[in-house]
C-alpha cells in the first residue's frame, strides 16, 4: 500500500530545546563531532488506493493548514514510499 | 448572564474556570467539545490543561474539535471568548489570535505567582483594570514560550493589541516579554497564566496583606460580566 511521508521540522531560527536535550545527551557520552541536533515530525499517511496528483495535493494542504503550523514549524518534505504488505496479509 | 466553558479530552481547569464565573457573578454552563452547541452562552471559556495529551502540537488537534466551528463563528460576532493557557494555544491555532506558543526557553515545565502589567484596558476581558495596572496570578505551562514573524510582532505592538506582560521575570522566554493578547475587536483574549485560580481570598497566590488572598483575576471575569450587562 502506498504511503505518502510529510515531514515537520522547527522553524531553523527558532530554539529546539529537545535538540538541545538530546545533543546535550549525546555530549556526555563522549559524542563531541555534533555541533547541533535538532528534533522534527514525520507522518505516515497510508492511503487507500492510488496516489494520484489529487491526493498529493490534498495532502499538501493538510500538511501546511493541520500537520503543521507555518508560524512554528515548516514542511521539509512530502514523498511517496510504496510499502510492503504486511506478513499475511492477502494481496 | 451565561458564561460557557468548553470542556475538551484532558480539559484540566474547566471547574476552575467554572467557578470564577460562579464567584464573579455570572452563570456557568458547561460545554462539551464533541458537540456543535453552545447553548445560548453570552461568552466563553477556553480552559487550560492539556488536550489530546498536547499531541501533534498543543492545542492543536482541540483547535479542530467540533465545538470550534461554534466557537469560531461566535467569535466572529463579537462574542466574548477567553483563552487561558492551553486555551490561548488553542486560539492561535484556530487563527483568532497571531502568533504561536513554543516550549519555554529553559526546557523545564514552570509554576509560579506571576507579576503582570495590563497593557490594554479596553478589551471585553479586561476593561475593568486601571491601565498599567500590575496583577498577580499563577503561572503555569510547559509550552509558554510566545512567538511570532517580526512583522506581525510589530503590529501586535503597534495596535496596542498586547495585552499582559510579564514583569521581574519572563518565564518562558515570550517575545517582547508577552503574556497575552487580544484581536482587532477586543474580544477575543489569550494568555498563558491562569487567572481562574486567583478568584477567592484563601485560593489565590500571596499577597503582601495575607497569605493566598490575591484575587486579581476575579476582574477578567467581572469585566467580561459587566460589559455583557451593559450591552443587554
Amino acid at each position: 500500500m502506498p504511503t505518502i511521508v510529510v515531514e515537520v521540522m522547527p522553524k531553523a531560527e527558532l530554539l529546539d530545546p529537545q535538540g538541545k536535550a538530546v545533543l546535550g545527551a549525546l555530549t556526555r557520552l563522549g559524542q563531541s563531532q555534533f555541533s547541533s541536533v535538532r528534533v522534527g515530525k514525520r507522518f505516515e499517511l497510508t492511503v487507500d488506493g492510488e496516489v494520484t496528483d489529487a491526493v498529493l495535493a490534498e495532502v499538501a494542504t493538510l500538511a501546511d493548514e493541520m500537520l503543521s503550523n507555518s508560524v512554528i514549524e515548516d514542511v521539509v518534505g512530502i514523498h511517496v514510499v510504496e510499502t510492503a504488505a504486511p506478513a499475511g496479509a492477502s494481496v | 448572564m451565561r458564561i460557557g466553558v468548553v470542556t475538551f479530552p484532558g480539559s484540566l481547569d474547566d471547574r476552575d474556570a467554572q467557578r470564577a464565573v460562579r464567584i464573579a457573578g455570572a452563570e456557568p454552563v458547561a460545554l462539551w467539545h464533541g458537540t456543535h452547541d453552545l447553548d445560548g452562552v453570552d461568552a466563553i471559556v477556553l480552559p487550560g490543561g492539556f488536550s489530546y495529551g498536547d499531541y501533534l502540537r498543543c492545542g492543536a488537534i482541540a483547535s479542530h474539535s467540533p465545538i470550534m466551528a461554534e466557537v469560531i463563528q461566535a467569535a466572529d460576532r463579537g462574542v466574548p471568548v477567553l483563552g487561558i493557557c492551553n486555551g490561548f494555544q488553542m486560539l492561535t491555532e484556530a487563527h483568532l489570535l497571531p502568533g504561536g506558543l513554543i516550549r519555554n526557553d529553559h526546557g523545564s515545565f514552570i509554576c509560579r505567582d506571576q507579576r503582570l502589567r495590563v497593557e490594554n484596558t479596553s478589551t471585553d476581558w479586561t476593561n475593568g483594570f486601571t491601565e498599567a495596572q500590575e496583577i498577580t496570578i499563577p503561572l503555569k505551562n510547559g509550552e509558554g514560550g510566545f512567538i511570532a514573524s517580526a512583522a506581525e510582532l510589530e503590529r501586535l505592538e503597534g495596535e496596542n493589541h498586547v495585552v499582559f506582560r510579564y514583569l521581574d521575570v519572563n518565564p518562558n522566554g515570550s517575545l517582547n516579554n508577552i503574556a497575552g493578547i487580544t484581536n482587532a475587536r477586543g474580544n477575543v483574549v489569550g494568555l498563558m497564566p491562569h487567572p481562574e485560580h486567583a478568584v477567592e481570598p484563601g485560593f489565590g497566590p500571596d499577597t503582601p496583606d495575607a497569605m493566598r488572598s490575591g484575587v486579581d483575576g476575579l476582574t477578567f471575569f467581572t469585566s467580561a460580566l459587566e460589559g455583557l450587562l451593559a450591552r443587554a
